[in-house]
């Protein structure tokens, strides 16, 4: 029976103001169960004020093979950051 | 000469000790290891509320006493808890029947939702701070059971007739939860202490609700003969204590 269970993502937000991050998954037979699950298991010593659960299945990720693709051509592409860019005199406000 | 507050707040504390202490075995029997957390949490929560209440009731004793010297330290006699709670978890389909312990967790959690929500407004400091704490994690207990029984109830129909089967089992035991003749009449007019008997026709709405949704009947059973809060207890009360108690007993004084 276990076994079938699906597999859910869970996201706790630790404080107001800041983003719910990945915490880890557990299995449950559906949301409802895998709510309480999460806050059994993740929010044990007030770890969060705020659960998000998603089924895994729901995730698209991008590939590890894809990775150069994917990742690499941004690494030589030092203009992208705003610190490229020298501040003209006189410009406030940046 | 006996306490009547400490009487009082020894049966709270023992019903939450001797739950706790049956909680635990389900850690690593559970369906799920996600299941194991939960109830482990469950009991550690009641645990919490033992701990306090019997810390508080041994300031009360003459000479005073430590929460260890009355968890360890009482024989079967001496403990107040409900039969309830110390029975084992086994029925017609195992030793360890899951149905069975979401059942009645079903009741003692709806039961002590009434009970410390009732307290909050005791004149005695102490009990009032205590059930501030536990009405929140009783609250918890009563939709982590809730969720269960209403899965199983409304789910195939093995799993249907066996939550009723459990709730038959365990519906035996719930009079003796209001039953307050234990409580001493000066403790109820200071409102120091809530007699359970008023704290029925909450618990037969709320349970009621939760078995209507799961498609289940309350059990029309003849209630079992109580007697714990005198003392009087099950046969498996004397295993309960015997693993709870043989360490400390063994080496006494002992600490890691």
């Amino acid at each position: 029976m276990s076994r079938d269970w699906p597999l859910w993502e869970v996201f706790v937000r630790s404080r107001r103001g800041l983003s719910h991050v990945h915490v880890g998954s557990l299995h449950a037979a559906d949301a409802a169960m895998a709510l309480q699950n999460a806050r059994d298991l993740y929010t044990r010593r007030q770890e969060g004020v705020s659960l998000w659960v998603v089924p895994a299945a729901s995730i698209t990720a991008s590939s590890p093979d894809e990775k150069d693709a994917f990742f690499d051509p941004a690494g030589d592409k030092i203009y992208r950051h705003p610190t490229f860019y020298d501040i003209p005199e006189g410009v406030e406000h940046l | 000469m006996r306490n009547p507050l400490q009487d009082y707040v020894l049966a709270l504390a023992d019903d939450a000790l001797i739950a706790a202490q049956r909680m635990g075995e389900w850690i690593a029997r559970a369906p799920q290891i996600e299941e194991d957390v939960a109830l482990g949490n469950i009991g550690l929560d009641l645990l919490g509320q033992a701990r306090s209440l019997l810390t508080y009731a041994g300031t009360l004793a003459d000479p005073v006493r430590t929460e260890d010297d009355l968890a360890y330290w009482r024989d079967e006699r001496e403990f107040r808890n409900v039969h309830l709670v110390e029975r084992s978890w086994a029925s017609a389909f195992g030793e360890h029947d899951f149905a069975v312990a979401m059942a009645r967790l079903l009741v003692l959690s709806t039961y002590q939702h009434e009970l410390y929500g009732a307290l909050l407004a005791s004149t005695d400091e102490t009990v009032a701070a205590v059930a501030a704490k536990a009405v929140k994690e009783v609250a918890y207990h009563h939709e982590h059971a809730a969720l269960w029984v209403v899965r199983l109830g409304d789910g195939t129909p093995v799993s249907h007739e066996r939550m009723q089967a459990a709730l038959g089992s365990e519906w035996r035991h719930v009079d003796e939860l209001f039953d307050g003749s234990y409580v001493d009449a000066a403790l109820l007019a200071d409102r120091v202490a809530v007699d359970p008997a008023t704290l029925r026709p909450a618990f037969d709405r709320r349970a009621g609700e939760v078995l209507a949704q799961a498609t289940l009947t309350v059990p029309d059973v003849r209630p079992a003969v109580g007697g714990g809060r005198r003392g009087v207890h099950t046969e498996q009360m004397g295993y309960l204590l015997a693993e709870m108690q043989h360490l400390t007993r063994s080496h006494p004084g002992a600490t890691w």
